[in-house]
């Protein structure tokens, strides 16, 4: 019996040794200031919007940038282009579907340094019931004790339904939709 | 002894040039429509046939404005007809000043509505793409609460121009129908 016990002591050990390296991951936080935008082209014409609340959990170390995980959450009612009229639209079925899917999702699951404080982060990015496989690059850059991360994408608006039904028609607003993101992060370790 | 001369059956006046008739009249077309849509547009719910109304409008507008220049630089170079001397003789002068103002106005307006709109659509962060194409610079950056104060002045500015286009209309026929002086002949369009 305290042979059994000393063993799976020394398993729990094992397993908590072997999971050192990302549990010393210290967790970044996000930053007053951080953005997370949208540029949606309506017959030609670029329109910004972004998100006012999103959150993230982030444990990234420059020195060991394979060892990270980046993860978001994203409320999707708070979408908006700045344009009460529309805005209103968006927690609509045809766009978001807010009440339905409450939250997007941004789970990251390779991180390949580039150089020069650039990223290729990949991962599964869900919204409105649809995950589709991202990848993502970002540009890291120290600012003072902190750091700030930016970046850009394109994803196709239709692969995850927003803009469901008449909206569906890309000759008024264009599939592809450019998710551009600012974030502004301590705790990070240096670069 | 020669043959007289053929006498025209009615006194020739000097016409607008076919330029400044064809400018006219298309101008006319391209204002009145863009007014009606701009009128239709804002009553509707936001739909894809809203927002194609409100790139129409804003495609016909700078169009406007665009001709408006031309037509402003062809009036400068080309001077348009006097008015015919008994035509002039019989209007007070009350009418003279009228037919002055209201031409100015007219003229006035023609650049400050699509101005108007232009930079309301500029302030409220939808950048001019002409016909979809062709990106047009912000001339006033983005500022959503001037937005909202000038969208109305937009507005307000087009109906005052509607009025003297009313007032210019209504001019026009008491000229053809009531004084019968044939002036209208002069904006015709077609072969004089």
């Amino acid at each position: 019996m305290k042979t059994l016990v000393t063993t799976l002591v020394a398993i729990a050990a094992a397993a908590l040794l072997a999971a050192g390296p990302a549990c010393a991951q210290t967790a970044a936080k996000l930053l007053p200031g951080s953005e997370i935008g949208f540029v949606s082209k309506q017959l030609g014409v670029p329109v910004k919007g972004g998100f006012k609340r999103f959150d993230a959990q982030i444990a990234f170390d420059p020195k060991n940038p394979a060892a990270g995980s980046v993860a978001f959450t994203i409320d999707t009612g708070s979408a908006g282009i700045g344009d009460p009229e529309t805005d209103r639209e968006l927690p609509k079925p045809e766009w978001f579907s807010t009440a339905k899917f409450p939250q997007a999702r941004f789970q990251s699951s390779a991180i390949k340094p580039l150089g020069g404080g650039r990223y290729e982060v990949a991962g599964k990015l869900s919204i409105k019931g649809q995950a589709r496989d991202v990848v993502v690059p970002v540009t890291l850059s120290a600012a003072g004790a902190n750091h700030t991360a930016t970046g850009a994408f394109t994803i196709k608006r239709l692969e995850f339904r927003i803009g469901d039904g008449e909206w569906a028609d890309t000759s008024m607003v264009a599939d592809e939709v450019q998710v551009t993101f600012k974030l502004a992060l301590a705790g990070l370790g240096a670069p | 002894m020669s043959p007289p001369a053929r006498r025209p059956l009615k006194p020739i006046e000097p016409r607008y040039t076919a330029t400044a008739v064809a400018l006219h009249w298309l101008l006319a077309v391209a204002i009145l429509g863009s007014m009606a849509v701009g009128a239709t547009m804002t009553e509707l719910a936001v739909s894809p046939q809203k927002l194609k109304l409100y790139n129409w409008h804003k495609w016909a507008g700078i169009t406007i404005l665009a001709l408006s220049a031309l037509r402003l630089a062809w009036r400068l170079t080309h001077r348009p007809p006097p008015l015919p001397v008994r035509v002039e003789a019989s209007m007070p002068g009350w009418q003279r000043t009228a037919y002055h103002a209201t031409h100015h106005a007219m003229y006035a307006l023609f650049f400050i509505v699509p101005l108007m709109g232009w930079a309301y659509s500029s302030m409220a962060g939808f950048p001019v793409v002409w016909f979809g194409v062709l990106p047009l610079p912000d001339f006033v950056p983005v500022d959503k609460e001037l937005a909202k104060l000038i969208k109305p002045v937009h507005g307000w500015l087009a109906y005052t121009l509607l009025a003297l286009v009313v007032l210019h209309v209504a001019a026009a026929l008491k000229h053809q129908f009531i004084d019968r002086d044939g002036l209208l002949a002069r904006m015709r369009p077609g072969r004089a």
